[in-house]
């Protein structure tokens, strides 16, 4: 089989297909996607039609205009950050007998490589349990898979592209991320890839809200945690972004970045801070002698914060009332580490957790300050930070909930680092 | 918080009692002391105590002619015993504290006192000690309201408190003019956690936020992460540092800027980033210096959030975090000027280390009403900002262990700003930033040391009667030229370094020794001999056509005003010849057209309706005041313009004091119709400055000047002589006329202006009309 015999035919492709399966959920681009069940109906009245012939169905020409701009397989979304590269991968589940045979192989061996694994390298690994399934996008449905490994680990990745003959496919690989501009050039050398760079906060923007909106079944994307401020009774709880304006959005992934969100493409960077995921880890492993994330929060968990952090009580052997401050209150993160005996007598674990709950407080800070700044009562916290990290997320609603007197809202969503990743595979579909 | 980590203080030290201090340096005046406040941080006390001072003036007082003949002499010069209230603020390691303690009990002669304010984070370890130690029993107050209220008082007596720090600057402390209106501001007090207050007036303030990422922070995180246990090594180890090792950048993500967000490719994007690995060593300094960035940053950020949140510009930072070291003022001015863009600026205080103590001690005293007084900081007694920078200041750590003081003068009365300032918010008095212009500090620097040899003559001198002045003028020139060799250091010592605080600070060294006066003879002399000729000089005037006495007479003005023994030039030739008379000098004077010439629109003037009324600040006594000044306030007077002349309150070299004033003035009503009328029908006033200094700060002025000021309408100011028009005010807007009339006598200056030695500035000034009709400001 010819390397590159198919991109051009993809069109025929689409015009033969057969959906094999009802999807499960309806799932759609807002405005983009033409809608399912009149495509497939229209699908079925045009077979064996030429593709540019004219129709009667309206959908049947919306159902044109999508496969007139509809890109070839494979379809990814990269984003390349400063600690973690995020990429997603549409997978094809309606691929029509004919289609495969006419696929080329390399397109088949990456589906293969990447759905058959759920862990790739010693580093890569599949978030199985968030990927969305029959999905669709631009008038295919399939899977939508969540792929992650170490920016470090970049140079291998591209090896692997190499060696699949990726750069055969001549398809476009979209990439946000300050790395799609860092290694654009390794890219081009390593895999003889060209890569479309895409601005990293559009494409966190079009990610968030587009899975927002065709997340329908299983667990909801977004949500909240109920009675924050009481431990017992702090629940997980979904809720519905349905008006989501203005909302802040709170990236934590190496560092920070905090938007004002006005409408899909209405949004302004308000600030950011240098603390953030990278300097939890940063700091842990410096501290602690650890090396992963994984780790790191595995040390926070049992970890003791009250024993590396001053709290008002210790100064105040109670409550700060002139101020209102309750003792429980953290009057310096690290203060106890002033003495030297109380630096000997905490623990690793101490030190990891302090690290943990100085960090997200700090973001719960600033964050907050955005938001009465910009008067917006609404907070999605996004990011890798927030991976596997319950502790972070309760401490966040709670501080949200406490320090504004239940003013501000912390929301959070499933997929949270692969925003980016998704905004770029959706400007590949669909360029803005 | 506010608070410092009182952990160090309680395992780190043990308490030291080797120290032996130096009663005459160290805690004076506790003879009188009463009313004490102690504020007790994490490893530095600060003592407050309110003291009086007995030290010694000089009167004039008129002779009775009509009981006995005394010669020649108008008036007696005695020196008498006045009474002064002085704060006294001594800030010493925690370590000496039961030292400093034994010997403030021994020095206690005042039995009333039965209390002790106390505040700070380990007043609450040391309260049983203290109340052992001295009998007093500790009231504790609480430790932000002791800050404000320190704050408040520092902002609004002392001159010069506030300060940017620019590290890369010719100067690295631009210090600030005192604002009128001191409020509101935000105070970012970071301790061992961050305070941000905001402050509305005297006595409302709010927390408005905080952060627990503070010096705590950087001193617990550092130590665990260096192994190196002392703060200020700490600071020692980021100054030394890269932090690029240890931090991801922008461009370790972009591989240069992140253009469309203007974020250049040097900024951190996360503080750390690299050093999340498990097989990589980083140096101290550089994880040091990482962690004062991220700290600073932080905490940068959120004072300008809360700053924009609450509409505030003016932000001041504080704290042991601050304290001095040029290492944390310059990372939190960088992040306050990268998260406003400039917008806002950090300040930072001189006495910010003082600020509790200040305030206990003034919750104490709220009885005595301190506030509704001045104070002005006392140069002698005071020890100056010093520099903690190794670089500027290696003798820094040896000075670790010593004492370092504040003392405060209490003012006669409330100072104001003359009424008349075009913009009381921008007006700075000093002409020259001698902080700032390197060359001008050098010169000015050797010029006063130079005349300090003259200057202990005159001392001794003035004081035949007293056997020990000798002594006392020598212990006056080791004090003043130890102050020149700090400022020669640290110019930045007592805020912007000028040539009237080079002046002050001398005025003030030698009240200090008890040389309250030492021109007094000289300007007795000279006054009673100008007298004899003053109706001589207005008879030639009278005999002049109006035009050609218009212009004699302000030669007059700046002939007298030759007669100056502040300036060096003048006073060789004056010792040298004690018969240098007024018509000798007005041939030294330089032909028109003169350096500065605005002659011809003043005389235009002259033409038109006369002034409503000229506040007049003169100069010198003697010839100056006599000869000079009195026919041209005569002339003013006839032309149906009220007068009011302004004086100095206490003495400054030879300028004539209000008290001598009041004495020639009368005399010569005494021979002249024309100035008798004057004080009778009250167009002719005298009223004091509220000044002891050879310059003049219109934005400290005694408050009845400025009634007067404001109830004559005054339409005309008259600034005479080189220290009041040249050295400062050259530059001063006002929003009515004015008219700044000095000789230059000495060469450099006049070097510096384009001109020689005597040129002559005479600078008439009309204000833009739109700004001549605002009305006045209240001050």
């Amino acid at each position: 089989m010819a390397f590159n015999g198919h991109q051009c035919d993809d069109e025929s492709i689409d015009e033969d297909e057969t959906p094999t399966k009802q999807p499960r959920s309806n799932k759609e681009m807002p405005g983009c996607f033409i809608n399912e069940p009149k495509n497939e109906a229209a699908a079925s009245a045009g077979r064996a039609t030429s593709d540019r012939r004219t129709s009667n169905s309206t959908a049947r020409q919306r159902s044109d205009s999508v496969k007139k701009t509809r890109p070839p397989f494979p379809w990814f979304g990269m984003d390349i950050g400063g600690t973690l590269v995020k990429l997603v991968y549409f997978e094809p589940k309606d691929i029509t007998a004919e289609e495969e045979q006419e696929e080329v192989e390399n397109l088949k061996s990456i589906r293969r490589y990447l759905t058959s694994n759920t862990a790739y390298g010693k580093t890569g690994i599949r978030d199985v349990h968030l990927e969305l399934q029959d999905l669709t996008l631009c008038g295919r449905t399939g899977n939508l898979h969540f792929i992650r490994f170490p920016t470090h680990d970049l140079p291998a990745f591209l090896q692997m592209g190499r060696n699949k003959h990726f750069s055969s496919l001549h398809t476009t690989l979209c990439a946000t991320g300050g790395g799609a501009y860092k290694f654009e050039a390794d890219f081009r050398t390593m895999a003889d890839l060209q890569l479309h760079k895409l601005d990293e906060l559009d494409c966190l923007i079009r990610g968030v809200l587009y899975i927002d909106s065709v997340v329908s079944s299983g667990p909801s994307e977004c949500y909240y945690f109920e009675n924050p401020t009481d431990p017992d009774r702090c629940i997980q709880r979904p809720y519905t972004l349905e008006n989501p304006y203005p909302l802040l959005l709170v990236n934590i992934g190496s560092g920070v970045s905090i938007l004002a969100v006005y409408s899909e493409s209405n949004y302004k960077r308000v600030t950011g801070t240098s603390l953030g995921g990278g300097t939890f880890l940063g700091l842990c492993c410096l501290l602690t002698g650890c090396s992963t994330f994984e780790e790191a929060l595995e040390m926070a968990s049992q970890g003791e914060s009250t024993r590396v952090d001053k709290l008002v009580r210790d100064i105040y052997g109670g409550d700060y009332e002139r101020f209102g401050l309750p003792g429980w209150a953290v009057a310096s993160s690290f203060g106890n580490m002033m003495s030297k005996d109380k630096r000997e007598s905490v623990s690793k674990e101490d030190l990891a957790r302090a690290t943990l709950v100085t960090i997200t407080n700090n973001i719960g800070s600033i964050t907050r300050m955005c938001a009465l700044n910009e008067n917006i009562e609404r907070v999605v916290f996004v990011g890798n930070f927030l991976r596997v990290n319950t502790l972070s997320m309760k401490l966040l609603a709670y501080a949200m909930d406490y320090w504004s007197k239940g003013q501000l809202k912390a929301l959070f969503l499933q997929h949270e680092g692969y925003f980016g990743a998704v905004g770029a595979l959706l400007e590949l579909l669909h360029p803005s | 918080w506010m608070l410092i980590g009182r952990r160090g203080a309680r395992t780190g030290h043990t308490m030291d009692k080797s120290i032996t201090l130096p009663p005459d340096e160290i805690f004076r005046n506790l003879e009188n002391a009463k009313r004490f406040a102690i504020d007790i941080g994490g490893s530095l006390t600060k003592l407050a105590y309110y003291s009086t001072v007995q030290h010694k003036v000089a009167k004039v007082r008129s002779f009775d002619h009509t009981t006995k003949a005394t010669g020649d002499n108008l008036y007696e010069i005695s020196v008498q015993e006045e009474v002064t209230a002085r704060l006294h603020f001594i800030k010493f390691e925690n370590a000496y504290i039961e030292t400093c303690l034994d010997f403030v009990k021994d020095h206690l002669v005042n039995t009333e006192t039965k209390v002790i304010k106390a505040t700070g984070g380990g007043a609450h370890k040391f309260k049983e000690l203290i109340e052992r130690k001295l009998g007093l029993k500790v009231d504790k107050e609480d430790e932000m309201t002791c800050l404000i209220k320190g704050c408040n008082f520092v902002l609004r007596n002392i001159p010069h408190e506030a300060f940017v720090y620019a590290k890369h600057a010719d100067s690295e402390f631009r210090f600030q003019t005192t604002q009128p209106d001191i409020f509101p501001y935000l105070l970012v007090n970071i301790g061992s956690g961050v305070s941000i207050v905001k402050v509305e007036s005297e006595d409302k303030f709010e927390r408005i936020g905080g952060s627990s990422i503070g010096g705590g922070t950087f001193w617990g995180l550092g130590a665990l992460l260096t192994k190196t246990k002392r703060f200020d090594e700490l600071l020692q180890l980021a100054s030394k540092g890269q932090h690029t090792s240890v931090d991801m950048l922008v461009k370790d993500i972009y591989g240069g800027s992140y253009g469309s967000l203007g974020l250049t490719g040097d900024l951190i994007a996360s503080s750390f980033g690299k050093s999340a690995t498990a097989d990589k060593e980083f140096s101290k300094e550089d994880m040091a210096k990482s962690l004062l960035h991220m700290i600073s940053n932080d905490i940068g950020q959120l004072a300008c959030l809360y700053a924009k949140l609450h509409n505030l510009s003016r932000v001041y930072f504080g704290g042991f975090f601050i304290r001095g070291h040029p290492v944390t003022m310059h990372t939190i001015t960088y992040s306050i000027n990268f998260f406003t863009k400039g917008e806002v600026q950090a300040l930072f205080l001189r006495h910010e280390g003082y600020l509790g103590a200040i305030g206990a001690f003034l919750k104490g005293a709220e009885e005595d009403n301190p506030n509704q007084y001045s104070w002005g900081e006392n140069y002698a007694g005071s020890s100056g900002l010093m520099s903690v920078s190794p670089d500027m200041n290696p003798m820094q750590r040896a000075r670790s262990g010593t004492f370092d003081m504040l003392e405060m003068d209490r003012l006669e009365g409330k100072l104001v700003n003359l009424p008349l300032l075009q913009d009381a918010s921008s007006y700075i008095p000093d002409t020259v930033d001698l902080t700032e212009d390197a060359h001008a500090r050098e010169y000015w620097l050797y010029c006063f040391e130079e005349a300090l040899d003259g200057v202990v003559k005159r001392a001794v001198a003035s004081q035949p009667d007293m056997p020990e002045a000798a002594e006392r003028a020598e212990k006056f020139r080791q004090k003043y030229r130890h102050k020149l060799q700090t400022l020669r250091h640290q110019p930045f010592a007592y805020g912007s370094l000028t040539v009237r605080s080079l002046l002050d600070t001398r005025e003030h060294c030698l009240n200090e020794f008890n040389f309250p006066d030492p021109y007094s003879k000289i300007k007795q002399r000279e006054n009673d001999m100008a007298l004899k000729y003053y109706q001589k000089a207005v008879k030639c005037l009278d005999e002049l056509s109006w035009e050609e006495r218009q212009y004699a007479l302000v030669r007059g003005v700046l002939a007298g005003n030759v007669f100056d023994w502040g300036a060096k030039a003048v006073s060789d030739v004056l010792e040298s010849d004690p018969e240098f008379g007024f018509e000798q000098a007005k041939r030294q004077l330089e032909e028109r057209p003169w350096l500065v010439d605005s002659y011809d629109q003043w005389f235009e003037r002259l033409k038109g309706p006369p002034h409503k009324c000229a506040m007049f600040f003169v100069d010198n006594s003697g010839v100056d005041i006599i000869l000079g000044v009195m026919p041209f306030v005569r002339e003013l007077l006839s032309r149906g313009t009220e007068v009011v002349l302004a004086s100095n309150s206490g003495p400054a070299l030879n300028d004539v004091t209000n008290g001598e004033l009041q004495i020639l003035t009368e005399s010569i009503a005494a021979m002249d119709p024309v100035i008798q009328a004057g004080l009778r029908e009250d167009r002719l006033t005298l009223v004091q400055s509220g000044s002891s200094s050879p310059c003049l700060d219109l934005s400290r002025l005694d408050k009845v000047l400025a009634m007067v000021v404001r109830e004559r309408k005054t339409d005309l100011v008259i600034i005479e002589g080189m220290g009041r028009a040249i050295h400062t005010n050259y530059y001063a807007m006002l929003r009515c006329e004015s008219l700044k009339m000095a000789v230059i006598k000495n060469s450099w200056l006049a070097d510096r202006l384009g001109g020689k030695l005597f040129s002559v500035v005479f600078k008439y000034e009309v204000p833009a009309p739109s700004q001549h009709s605002a009305a006045l400001t209240p001050s």
